[in-house]
């Protein structure tokens, strides 16, 4: 056992499995020597060498590519794209290639690939170092899409995606490395070493792709979130004095439904955060599901806090940012209803 | 049937490495540098293949002593020689203190071009005003050398309530229109080709103005650069492709994008495309290739390629850590010295320039961009000022719709 950071644990979950496993390998923009623009690869190159955690040329799209083409030699390749924002230039290999090699080739080939990849705002990054593109991927079929909250999640499902025979998505939210970042952003972040979920153990181990997590249970209402906004979620229920169950979905696909449903059968109300756009957001699919699955149960309606429908904004963060005041306010709006 | 050939050896995966890192003696021992005046000035109708040498050698022009020399020397007047050295100089001034700014929390984030400074200096001289540039984040001296106010700059940095772009930007992104110059994306390499489709309107409506590309060697890798060479061939877009070689992409050496096997110039010869590889530390030699380059395009005779040898000196932004990565003393044994002094030795060799104007000048440089900083400052830096939060949701559309309406609505606004 140790005490990491998110951007630790992720470090030491590459190297748990590169040292298990001579197919697995690492490679991106900056992450060789370097050790990557946030230092989760550092001291890989060194320990594993070379040819195992190495810079790759300015080229998403032939990232991807390349990782695919490994992952077709039977190698496990786990991949960064330095920000989710320039994940676009890749889209075309992750979509019509990765997701549908198992498919069309009737599982002859497969892309046995993990791309990591830190997303979302709240670092004063601009329009092009704070997107939440996680929508664009879980409407596509085959791939598998992870989002981590904490340090101890973050490093069990990046195992797990390693291990795991699909292509599969990790957006790591960059807000959360050093911190529980809860949305009062005037307030400085608490460090990871003050919260128990920083307790990492140092080998291996798995929290299962699939598998959602109650991390506060509640009566009055169920709020479904992922990454920051979990955070951001128990800082509203606080706020806002409602016995909220907060579930993390740690995957948005393929989503714990069970989880899903019998915490709003159990609650008849629904809050959904994320800091994404909110048109046609992954908000909307869960409302949705919720609606086909809890519908006899609802008390109110589902609601969703989002980021809104603009790009984001460098000075308007925290107008932009789904904070606890804006969520605490729908959390009280469907306690009335 | 023929007998299976097999290797005799087994495979090895090569992970290309720089020379040299933190600890070790810097090592320039690979890098050719032809004499200035070496390299010959073909005439503009020459085709890809006729200049192919070009591609290879460093367009040079200041000899060691200051001289210009061979026949790329563009014999400019010294007034222009003049105006070139105060744009740089202004420039790196600007430079120092935005990046001071950041350091003391006043913004979020900054670029500096550092070393580098000739490549957009000399090119907005070479270029009329209104040809247009599709600029990086390094190209802060085209709108500098083009009179896009100071302050404007800083406001657009400190995201306050006149900053041009509303808030919406991340520091450095500048826009102006009127300047000929892009709005700057944060997503590399997309511009390249952009830029290409600017000059196929320009050939098309039988307009008179080019378009002059940039982009780093690090982001050739990515493909819009390679549809913007395909482009720019296939239909001989009047274009300028600039690929600004500093030798870092953030910790990544030129060799990461393929430096190492052929030069960024020799990029053009596969396209049919005219290449110059330029010591881009060199204010004339950048300055004489840009004319050529654009008297090609003036003259419907297509795109050129010019890749501009060069050194970042600054770290890659006030993120970096560059000694993380490479030799501390890296940028000062840059074999091809610094833009800003060779243009002033060459200025005092022609007995135009003294180490007094010199200095004068620097002081010049030093209040012009403290009184900008100063008004912009007075209109507020980063969280103290900034434009109406209204801002956030215009300009998404022409037209607001009903649901981002609605939401600024949600907002208060
Ligand atoms: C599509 C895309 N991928 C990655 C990045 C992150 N990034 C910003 S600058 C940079 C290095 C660019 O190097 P180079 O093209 O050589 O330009 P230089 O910074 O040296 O001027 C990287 C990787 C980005 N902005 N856009
Ligand atoms: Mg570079």
């Amino acid at each position: 056992m140790a005490t990491m950071n998110m951007i630790q644990a992720i470090n030491s979950a590459m190297d748990v499995m590169m040292t298990r496993d001579p197919d697995v390998l690492v490679f991106g923009e900056d992450v060789g020597y370097f050790g990557g623009v946030f230092r989760a690869t550092e001291g890989l190159q060194k320990k594993h060498g070379l040819t195992r955690c190495f810079d790759a040329p300015i080229a998403e799209g032939g990232i991807v590519a390349t990782a695919i083409g490994m992952g077709a030699y039977g190698l496990r390749p786990v991949i960064e794209i330095q920000f989710a924002d320039y994940i676009y230039p890749a889209y075309d290999q992750i979509v019509s290639e990765a997701a549908r090699l198992r498919y069309r080739s009737a599982a002859d080939f497969t892309a046995p690939i993990t791309l990591r990849t830190p997303y979302g705002g709240g670092i004063f990054g601009g329009q092009t170092h704070s997107q939440s593109p996680e929508a664009l991927f879980t409407h596509v079929a085959g791939i598998k899409t992870v989002i981590p909250s904490n340090p101890y999640d973050a490093k069990g499902l990046l195992i797990a995606a390693i291990e795991d025979d699909d292509p599969v998505v990790i957006f790591e939210p960059k807000r959360l490395y050093n911190g529980p970042f809860d949305g009062w952003h005037e307030k400085p972040v608490e460090p990871w070493s003050k919260h128990a979920d920083s307790d990492v153990p140092d080998g291996h181990y798995t929290v299962p792709l699939g598998k959602a997590k109650v991390v506060r249970p509640g009566s009055d209402v169920t709020v479904l979130s992922y990454g920051t906004m979990v955070h951001v979620a128990l800082a509203a229920a606080a706020h806002a004095g409602v016995d909220a169950e907060v579930i993390d979905l740690r995957t948005l696909v393929p989503v714990d439904i069970e989880t899903i449903v019998e915490s709003v059968t159990k609650t008849g109300r629904c809050v959904i955060v994320h800091e994404a756009t909110r048109t046609s957001g992954f908000g909307a699919e869960l409302s949705a599901m919720v609606q086909e699955e809890c519908f006899y149960h609802l008390e109110a309606p589902i609601l969703r806090v989002t980021g809104w429908d603009t790009p984001y904004p460098h000075a308007f963060e925290w107008e932009y940012f789904p904070g606890p005041e804006r969520v605490a306010k729908a959390l009280k709006r469907v306690m009335e209803g | 049937m023929n007998a299976p050939i097999k290797n005799t050896v087994s495979l090895s995966l090569r992970i290309p490495e720089p020379k040299a890192r933190p600890g070790d003696p810097i090592d320039f021992s690979g890098l050719n540098v032809p004499p200035a005046g070496s390299a010959p000035r073909p005439d503009t109708r020459a085709n890809a293949f006729q200049v192919r040498d070009l591609a290879f050698t460093l367009i040079r022009v200041l000899d060691e002593a200051g001289k210009a020399v061979g026949p790329w020397d563009p014999k400019l007047s010294s007034a222009l020689l003049k105006s070139g050295l105060r744009t740089m100089v202004i420039t790196r001034a600007y430079d120092d203190r935005m990046y001071r700014m950041q350091r003391q929390g006043k913004t979020s984030f900054y670029m500096k071009c550092t070393g580098e400074e000739a490549v957009a200096s000399a090119q907005a001289l070479a270029l009329e005003d209104d040809d247009m540039c599709f600029p990086t984040y390094r190209q802060q001296a085209l709108l500098i050398a083009r009179g896009y106010p100071l302050v404007d700059m800083m406001n657009q940095i400190y995201s306050n309530e006149k900053d041009p772009v509303k808030g919406r930007q991340l520091p450095v992104m500048y826009t102006s229109k009127k300047h000929g110059f892009f709005t700057i994306s944060g997503n590399l390499g997309t511009q390249f080709s952009q830029a290409v489709g600017w000059a196929m309107a320009s050939a098309y409506k039988g307009d008179s103005r080019i378009a002059c590309a940039y982009i780093g060697e690090g982001s050739t890798a990515e493909g819009d650069f390679h549809s913007a060479l395909t482009f720019a061939s296939v239909y001989d877009a009047p274009v300028i492709l600039n690929v600004v070689n500093n030798q870092w992409a953030i910790s990544s050496f030129q060799g990461i994008a393929g430096g190492e096997e052929s030069t960024f110039a020799s990029r053009g010869i596969g396209y049919g495309i005219p290449a110059l590889r330029v010591d881009g530390n060199d204010f004339l030699a950048v300055y004489a290739a840009t004319k050529w380059a654009s008297e090609r395009a003036r003259a419907n005779l297509g795109p050129t390629l010019i890749e501009h040898f060069t050194y970042r000196a600054a770290p890659h932004s006030t993120s970096d850590e560059p000694s993380r990565y490479r030799p501390a003393e890296e940028a000062k044994g840059w074999p091809l010295g610094d833009p800003v002094e060779r243009l002033k030795a060459h200025l005092i060799a022609l007995g135009e320039w003294s180490e007094d104007d010199h200095k004068a000048l620097e002081k010049e440089a030093t209040e012009v961009v403290r009184a900008a900083g100063k008004e912009s400052e007075a209109i507020g830096t980063l969280g103290q000022s900034r434009p109406s939060v209204k801002e956030m949701f215009e300009d998404v559309f022409k037209e607001t719709p009903w649901h981002i309406r609605r939401q600024r609505q949600e907002m208060g606004y």
